[in-house]
């Protein structure tokens, strides 16, 4: 792999975001309308429940984690579209970039948006609501860890669906981190779905660091096991992502695709 | 010394479709070859398969002698492209487009290589303008800009011409034919305005229903068939694709 190229890739997400406010808003205003709405309805409940649960690190903490999961997937899947709304296919890939460096760039890109979304996030979180970080210990960074891992993966899943089925397929992009919550027990224990569910959490990376954040929040102790099981699944999902679009990026080029894009993303 | 292109056998098939049928052919260095042919000839589909961006169904492509199947990087670090249905994203400034350009092809000392293609390709003042805003021939001119960034060994232009006003046009044409007098590489190119074919290529091929019909120099070739003109040729051959195997009978 040659640096430059995903740098590149990198580099034009950072002109496109520099000189545009309808690019950088996003990524503070709706995470910050998220922390906003969440710390009032967990203020709410703190003066209504039993005295001394703290609902603030329990459920604020979890919007935050799972914004941050969602900043992660829609940055990879953003960047991704930038090329598919420019129609920029053809430009990109009859240049030297190999298709792993351009998934290293897009990957890039996401990374550094969605920290900087992680920051504001967690700056109004503390400043207005008082979530402090350190409630989760030095098991925060395995959690963010994961997260990023399985936002990462399912992104990779999104471009190559997109690659696939065409740019108006972007619109089945957007909702999926909405559709996979209920499963991935943001707000509530796994053991709180049916057996069904239950199952399907066992599969998501994402239900890990939730049981784990709620357990540090109550006092207890994470089980490492299950959270390296959480992180293992979330490293497997990116290696299965990496070969899906490697294949349908090959699917693309072999049966003219790629090169067809741009007109039908005019149509 | 390999020829900057050669293909071989190259085919390539939509299912039933044939779209391009076993070509074979060279461009040799400090050459411009004109690739010629109606709408639907394979023109296009072959393009974009020696730009990497379709695979062939047969046949092998070599620039630099490098197989471009095994060694797709290697291979399109020697080469570039513009064409008319492909602008730079109009989002991005003409810099902001080159720089990121630049940097895919790994150019080295890029910010003076940028500055000098502005200088040559009169887009200076352009600069901090976003493509999107630019006319379709300043839109054409930063293509080629960016179709030269790497000093390609192989350009290969798709009717770079073809929403250029003529006095862009010649311009354009007179930028590229000095690109090839200065020994830096050759060029592929298509077109169906015979005249630049004539006055620019020093060797055309014609494709017709994705097969090379006839191959020589624009200047002889109408003659050679009983032609006043190359456009009389070409009308001749896509209409009637069969009268050049009954006249060689």
């Amino acid at each position: 792999m040659r640096w430059n190229r995903p740098a590149a890739i990198a580099l034009r997400h950072f002109y496109l975001m520099r000189g545009s406010p309808a690019r950088i808003l996003p990524l503070f205003a709706w995470v910050a309308v998220d922390i906003v709405l969440w710390g009032f309805i967990t203020r709410y409940l703190n003066s209504v429940s039993a005295a001394g649960f703290d609902f603030v690190p329990v459920m604020l903490g979890a919007v935050l984690f799972w914004d941050f999961f969602t900043r992660v997937m829609h940055g990879v899947t953003t960047a991704f579209f930038e090329d598919v709304w420019s129609r920029n296919f053809l430009n990109l890939f009859a240049t030297p970039l190999a298709v792993s460096e351009y998934v290293a760039g897009l990957v890039v890109s996401s990374v550094v948006t969605s920290a900087l979304g992680l920051v504001v996030m967690v700056l109004l979180a503390s400043a207005a609501f008082g979530l402090s970080f350190f409630a989760y210990g030095a098991m925060l960074v395995p959690f963010l860890l994961v997260l990023l891992l399985f936002g990462i993966a399912l992104g990779i899943v999104g471009c190559a669906l997109v690659l696939r089925f065409g740019p108006a397929s972007e619109w089945l992009i957007w909702p999926v981190p909405a559709l996979l919550s209920p499963f991935a027990g943001v707000f509530y224990p796994v053991s709180t779905l049916p057996a069904w569910m239950q199952g399907a959490a066992r599969l998501l990376p994402p239900s890990y660091v939730f049981e784990g954040m709620r357990r540090v929040v109550a006092g207890g102790t994470v089980s490492g096991l299950a959270l390296a099981w959480g992180a293992v699944l979330a490293l497997v999902y990116v290696v299965l992502a990496g070969w899906v679009y490697a294949r349908v990026h090959r699917h693309a080029v072999r049966t003219g695709l790629l090169a067809r894009y741009s007109a039908e993303t005019v149509s | 010394m390999p020829p900057v292109l050669s293909v071989s056998r190259l085919s390539k098939r939509y299912g039933e479709t044939l779209a391009v049928d076993g070509v074979s052919f060279d461009v040799a260095d400090r050459e411009i070859v004109g690739l010629l042919g109606p709408n639907g000839a394979g023109k296009t589909t072959t393009i974009n398969m020696i730009l990497g961006v379709l695979e062939p169904t047969a046949g092998e492509i070599r620039i630099e002698g490098i197989r471009l199947a095994e060694e797709r990087s290697r291979a399109l670090e020697r080469t570039n492209f513009a064409a008319v249905y492909a602008p730079l994203p109009g989002n991005l400034t003409v810099r902001q487009n080159l720089r990121f350009f630049g940097l895919l092809y790994g150019v080295p000392r890029l910010d003076a290589r940028i500055d000098e293609l502005l200088e040559q390709f009169d887009l200076a003042r352009f600069r901090d303008v976003k493509c999107g805003f630019l006319s379709s021939g300043e839109q054409t001119r930063a293509s080629l800009a960016k179709a030269m960034l790497n000093r390609p060994r192989l350009l290969l232009l798709d009717e770079p011409t073809a929403s250029l006003d003529p006095s862009v046009a010649r311009d354009v044409r007179a930028r590229l034919r000095e690109f090839v007098g200065r020994g830096d590489g050759a060029v592929l190119w298509t077109s169906h305005n015979m005249y630049e074919v004539e006055e620019v290529c020093d060797r055309v091929l014609f494709l017709s229903r994705g097969r090379i019909l006839l191959e020589g120099d624009p200047r002889k070739l109408p003659g050679d068939h009983g032609k006043e003109t190359l456009e009389e040729l070409f009308v001749t051959l896509a209409r009637e694709p069969l009268a050049l195997w009954r006249e060689r009978a």
